[in-house]
């Protein structure tokens, strides 16, 4: 009944493997069951997307494997710690861009002189070049998202958690994150398990679709996405798909109006 | 596997993602320069000059009216009490001799009152034992020590010391506590998840995030201090102390000349305020305009 950071020789199989996995939380009314029997592997490289309504415990989900949070019930094994990147960019304020990824750096045990020059290669590659000076409230909400997705990526980690972390960006940043997000998890092959509750957003990002059902969560149903990429979230497949996907999701929502 | 071996960033063929982004960026990143320094003459240091001018116009028309300069001394007399001591070389003599007592004080303070602090803060027990007396502590005025810490300490600069701690410390410990109380429970979260857990999380996470409330404790301990220092200094006057403002202001009164206790009360706010002016307020402005937390007026 706990989360496991594996070491990476015993596990070669999948980068996050949650088995039976259950969450109760002790509200006034007794027990309350967030998420019942859940039960799922993500691959090495593999980008799976957790959909669901209000109540569905995504977020509660992500924090188990983030090992923020104990599960009451089950295993959840991870291929070392995980990084996480939340809804908000969660950069601290005390420090530049650059020195926030530094710190992520040196928590690792990165030797001094490398930082500097690390924390540049990862502003780079999220295009935030010449950025390593700038406060965090110097820079825009999508350039935030960005510089919080490099202090993650600095983790190294083979698994790259994400809650909702676009939701509360503007459409036209959103879709411009969407095509860095794919270019990067293709160029880095790092794992990404991304929780949100935009249909079309899970199925223009991921190639597994995983939709949880509300109070309690429980794996409802999966989707592989084969549409190749690069896609565009205005795509006639993705819209395709979208379609299906919402239709299950409402009728899983509809249930819980009838009693 | 996951290596992030970093390639400069390539664009998917058919999509121009990077120069979009770039445009975005340009678009919602606003310059922001000093302002020239007319407006700030104007905005900032006019408006004292301003009120200064204004207290003096008054006091020069109440003079005449009250007319009793051991009641009410005029403004030239007390302006002669400070060329007096500035001529016989003392004025900077009193200054010094509070000032380096007020500082040393409150040096003692921050290094009592911050481990202090976040024990309170962090420790469930020492909070539940002496948070509430600490805060109760704040609302004590200071002069109420001055009795018991000539008695215990006798009349030296130990007294003045102690006096001083007991006004200080509070504040300081209680501002890095609430400030530690502030702290976004999504750093703490953003923290544990880049590995700053148990010390490490404190000092590069807690620590820093609590540095606002921290400042404003140690502007509030830095007033306290002063103030204290002046209750000693005026109660507990003895010649072998050396003469700092609160002598200044007690030996005025004993000499039933009014001019040079207007002078020492005039000393006391000015070094309170410059003190302030130069040290702390700077400190704050700074804390809050690098997070982002002070809007330019």
């Amino acid at each position: 009944m706990a989360t496991t950071f594996a070491k990476a020789a015993e596990t070669t199989q999948y980068a996050a493997r949650l088995e039976h996995v259950s969450k109760s939380f002790a509200t006034p009314g007794g027990q309350q069951l967030v998420l019942d029997d859940i039960s799922l592997d993500v691959a090495p490289g593999e980008f799976v997307t957790l959909l669901g309504a209000s109540g569905c415990g995504k977020s509660t989900l992500l924090n188990l494997v983030a090992g923020l949070d104990r599960p009451s019930a089950g295993t959840i094994t991870t291929d070392g710690r995980p990084a996480l990147m939340f809804q908000e960019h969660a950069l601290f304020p005390w420090l530049t861009a650059g020195k926030n990824i530094e710190l992520a750096l040196k928590l690792r045990g990165v030797a001094k002189p490398e930082r500097r020059e690390r924390a540049e290669e990862l502003l780079a590659l999220v295009r935030l070049k010449g950025a390593h000076g700038k406060r965090v409230h110097e820079l825009s909400g999508g350039m935030r998202q960005r510089a919080a997705l490099a202090r993650a990526l600095a983790q190294e980690s083979n698994l790259l958690l994400m809650d909702e972390p676009f939701s509360a960006l503007d459409a036209i940043t959103r879709d411009v994150l969407h095509d860095e997000l794919t270019r990067i998890w293709a160029e880095t092959g790092v794992s990404v398990l991304f929780v949100t509750h935009n249909v079309r957003e899970a199925v223009r990002l991921a190639q597994r679709v995983v939709l949880l059902s509300s109070r309690p969560g429980r794996i409802a149903r999966e989707w592989s996405v084969g549409i190749p990429q690069p896609r565009r979230i205005e795509d006639a497949p993705v819209a395709e798909l979208s379609l299906e996907i919402t239709d299950v999701l409402r009728g899983e929502i509809r249930r819980h109006g009838q009693h | 596997m996951a290596s992030t071996e970093t390639t400069p960033a390539q664009d998917a063929p058919g999509q121009d993602t990077g120069s979009v982004e770039a445009g975005l960026d340009a678009l919602e990143t606003t310059t922001t320069g000093r302002p020239p320094f007319r407006q700030t003459f104007v905005n900032k240091i006019l408006p004292p000059i301003v009120a200064i001018a204004v207290v003096l116009a008054v006091w020069a028309l109440l003079y005449p009216v009250v007319d009793n300069p051991t009641k009410l001394p005029s403004p030239a007399a007390v302006g002669g009490a400070f060329k007096e001591a500035w001529l016989q070389g003392t004025l900077l003599g009193y200054i010094w001799t509070s000032v380096s007592r007020g500082l040393l004080g409150f040096a003692l303070a921050l290094l009592i009152g911050t481990p202090l602090g976040l024990l309170v803060a962090r420790v469930k027990f020492v909070r539940a034992a002496i948070g509430p007396i600490l805060s109760g502590l704040q609302s004590l005025p200071s002069v109420a020590w001055v009795p018991p810490a000539v008695i215990w300490l006798g009349l030296n600069n130990s007294m003045m010391y102690a006096v001083i701690l007991l006004g200080a410390v509070p504040s300081i410990a209680n501002g890095l506590v609430s400030g530690v109380d502030q702290v976004p429970p999504l750093f703490l979260r953003a923290g544990r998840t880049l590995g700053a857990t148990g010390l490490k999380g404190i000092w590069h996470v807690t620590l820093p995030a609590a540095m606002p409330g921290y400042v404003a404790g140690l502007k509030q301990g830095w007033a306290f201090s002063w103030r204290s220092l002046m209750a000693a200094e005026i109660i507990a006057s003895f010649p072998d102390l050396g003469v700092g403002l609160g002598q200044l202001l007690e030996n005025g009164r004993n000499a039933s000349d009014m001019a040079m206790v207007f002078e020492a009360i005039l000393l006391i706010l000015f070094v309170g305020v410059a003190i302030d002016l130069l040290i702390f307020s700077p400190l704050e402005r700074w804390v809050l305009r690098s997070r982002g937390l002070l809007v330019k007026g």
